[in-house]
């Protein structure tokens, strides 16, 4: 952020003590909700977005991301798609269809070429 | 000569170079934890089922240390708006309170390894399980004192699930539950985790407050809760330790910045803010990388 005009900056701070509130609300309802049986999945799901709440309010608010130069959201948008690819390609292989879990299935494939 | 852009911003990208060096960096550190979580996800999917523990690390600790770095986030961006209006004197008790949060945050942190280095869990050659906390060791033999009962054990990476070896303990377990504190040492056998009931199982029956002394002669094995008794705790080591390093490095070019470096104020007070916000966005991402690991490692 580079405006440097103070009543500009007094507003900020404002948010920023909000952005504080939200970040200590969210961190006692993770802590709340993990005590809460809502299944399996469903405990980790609601824990990862809320840490991804507080992550973009993190990220928006402290690091200035909601009002950045273009240039940095170009530099994220490289790393967003290879952070996006290095989860896609771990979920990927932990999928029940994937080869690296049943070797025969490599097989199966090999077989089916010939 | 003289470098350019160091404080102004540069007219196409509207950057100064440590704007543009930093946030370059923080998508490398983007990276570097984004394989590490990789590694968590694979190792906890891979592991067997009921071998993964959980909750045995202190929530209200760790969750007082999410809120310590949070606390530390606010006072670093409330420290560079202090800049920005040309408050020195606020900006300096802000980045204070920054540090202090930071030595807080590691104090903890060390607490918490210490209790791990210092939980130990025994396999006794009769397939026994023991796990308490260390209070002696002599060359031939090692005192523990029990886990409370309810405890959440982490189990040996050798366990498996439904077991012979098991079957004994659980058995065990459920005969010890009726016997009053002060029994003989060789029913003090946890049971051990299994299946579905992992995380409610693998209470010690033997009850709290006892200690127990094996013979190193009568165990199979005597690991403590470091790296290599379990791939949760090696990556839990990782994972925190890497970021642990992370939140000392900050702190220090934070003091560094704040101390002897505060000099620059006087002569290049623009630049100044500007290492104070670089600084500080390095700090936020350290506070960033913690708001997953908190969930990932102490709640589910």
């Amino acid at each position: 952020m580079s405006s440097g005009h103070a009543h500009d900056v007094k507003a900020e701070v404002r948010r920023y003590l909000l952005v504080f509130a939200a970040l200590v609300v969210g961190t006692i309802v993770t802590v709340l909700a993990s005590y809460i049986d809502l299944g399996h999945h469903y405990n980790i799901i609601l824990a990862l977005v809320i840490a991804s709440v507080k992550g973009f309010l993190v990220a928006g608010f402290f690091m200035h991301l909601i009002s950045e130069r273009v240039m940095i959201y170009t530099i994220l948008v490289a790393t967003v798609f290879f952070f996006a690819g290095l989860m896609y390609l771990t979920l990927w292989s932990l999928e029940p269809t994937s080869l690296m879990h049943d070797p025969a299935a490599i097989v199966h494939t090999e077989a089916a070429k010939h | 000569m003289e470098i350019p852009y160091t404080v102004r911003e540069r007219e196409d990208t509207g950057l100064y170079n440590a704007k543009l060096g930093i946030w370059l960096f923080l998508a490398s550190e983007v990276m570097l934890f984004g394989a590490l979580f990789s590694a968590y996800i694979l190792l906890r999917v891979g592991s067997p089922e009921g071998m993964w523990p959980h909750h045995i690390l202190n929530v209200p600790i760790g969750t007082v240390n999410t809120i310590v770095l949070i606390i530390s986030s606010v006072t670093v961006v409330m420290g560079w708006a202090s800049l920005k209006m040309n408050q020195f004197g606020k900006y300096r008790m802000y980045q204070a309170v920054t540090i202090l949060c930071a030595m807080t945050f590691v104090g903890i942190k060390s607490y918490e390894y210490y209790d791990k280095f210092t939980h130990y869990a025994i396999l006794k050659k009769d397939g026994t399980v023991i796990d308490g906390h260390l209070v002696s060791k002599t060359t031939n033999s090692i005192t523990l004192h029990l886990s409370a009962p309810g405890h959440h054990r982490v189990p040996f990476l050798t366990e498996r699930p439904g077991t012979a070896n098991i079957e004994h303990s659980a058995a065990r377990a459920g005969e010890n539950a009726q016997i009053p504190a002060g029994h003989e040492e060789k029913k003090d056998a946890p049971p051990v985790q299994q299946g579905a009931t992992t995380e409610h199982a693998a209470g010690h029956a033997g009850g709290h407050g006892e200690t127990v002394t094996v013979n190193y002669a009568d165990a199979e094995k005597v690991e403590n809760y470091g790296p290599k008794h379990h791939t949760y705790l090696a990556i839990y080591f990782t994972l925190t330790g890497l970021h642990a390093l992370h939140v000392i490095g900050g702190a220090l070019v934070i003091a560094y910045i704040w101390g002897p470096g505060a000099k620059m104020w006087k002569t290049e007070p623009e630049r100044y803010t500007n290492r104070v916000e670089v600084s500080g966005l390095f700090w936020h991402f350290v506070d960033l990388v913690w708001i997953f690991l908190f969930p990932v490692l102490y709640l589910l």
